[in-house]
């Protein structure tokens, strides 16, 4: 019965969603503001990657306010999840040899490759979000590799806060000088350059660092919940 | 079209896991379906036929050859909401196995009157 209502219900959804988005055209240019941001984005900007200088320059506030709900996101996990002390598990087997081995020659590797992901933002596809799960999946990959291994807490809430702190920073300094809040204040350099469009690199390097704090926290804390740890 | 299609149709199944299943972890990963749904969807809309990602990497690319960058600005912002999402989901999962020892909804029945 309650199968067959929410299939019902489904239907219902699904019929009126697909005439919703039957009048769309698929594959066509729809948007004024997409072409105008195409148009405008190396010149203004400075940015070879147009999706970057949406999110970072022409929307940097709305950035600002998305790493803020991921840090609330990362807080309220560990509010929900404080003294929680799960059963000793002995079902956890060690990791093996190979794999501690593994975990720890990987780390560096993985870690690097977020660098470049974040770093480059601005030039490839990628940024300081894509970049900063990267570095997080580095820990994962240490957190199930070594049986012992904690994440420094300590050192992760400075890295979260001083990356947050640069954040906000690069947007005052643009009200310091004259213009608006998280306005470009640095020279846009050659477009293709790592040195280019302004403050996205910093801005971008920054959100990298505070998302990789942020995730490695919520893994940590996620994990040594399960294995009935404090 | 085809894409729209299918998009409605993750959504739908996320959907449908969220309304029928009676697991919580099932529940939390309709709540992800629904998101990737949402996410190919606006994907979809912003594509335009034979355009490339929208990055000038190459001097000979222009404008009129990319897809619409809007819709991939907004889905990078969604990916990182709908993590946060899940994230949190989990951490209240976790807690309602640690009080309740089960994660079968039929069973969690304290807030029954």
């Amino acid at each position: 019965m309650k199968k067959l209502l929410a299939a019902f219900l489904l239907g219902f959804i699904g019929y009126y969603l697909y005439t919703a988005f039957a009048g769309v055209p698929f594959g066509e240019n729809k948007m004024e503001v997409g072409k105008d941001y195409l148009e405008t984005t190396v010149p203004k900007t400075g940015a070879v990657n147009t999706v970057t200088s949406i999110v970072v320059n022409y929307r940097g506030f709305d950035t600002l306010g998305e790493v803020t709900v991921l840090f609330l996101a990362a807080t309220g996990l560990g509010a929900i999840l404080f003294g929680m002390k799960g059963k000793p598990e002995d079902k956890h087997r060690e990791p093996s040899s190979i794999l501690t081995t593994g975990a720890k020659a990987l780390f560096p590797i993985i870690v690097l490759l977020g660098a470049y992901i974040f770093i480059h933002g601005h030039l490839t596809p990628g940024g300081g979000f894509q970049g900063g799960t990267i570095i997080a999946t580095g820990v994962l990959i240490l957190i199930l590799g070594i049986k012992s291994f904690h994440a420094n807490h300590a050192l992760l809430s400075v890295m979260e806060s001083l990356a947050g702190i640069t954040f906000v920073v690069a947007g005052i300094l643009g009200l310091a000088f004259g213009k608006n809040f998280l306005e470009n204040i640095l020279p846009l350099g050659t477009p293709g350059q790592v040195l280019s469009a302004g403050i996205i690199p910093i801005i971008y390097i920054a959100v990298g660092f505070k998302v990789g704090a942020e995730l490695a926290g919520v893994l940590d804390t996620l994990m040594s919940t399960t294995r009935g740890e404090e | 079209m085809i894409y729209y299609i299918a998009s409605i149709a993750v959504m739908l199944i996320g959907l449908y896991a969220v309304l029928v299943k009676k697991n919580l972890i099932k529940i939390v990963i309709g709540l992800s379906l629904m998101d990737a749904g949402t996410h190919l969807l606006l994907v979809a809309i912003g594509f335009i036929k034979g355009g490339t990602a929208p990055i000038f990497s190459e001097p000979g690319l222009t404008a009129d050859a990319m897809v619409d960058p809007v819709p991939q600005a907004l889905v990078l912002t969604a990916i990182v909401i709908g993590l946060a999402v899940t994230a949190v989901a989990l951490a209240l999962v976790i807690r309602i196995y640690a009080q309740h020892k089960t994660l079968d909804i039929r069973k969690i029945s304290s807030l029954k009157w």
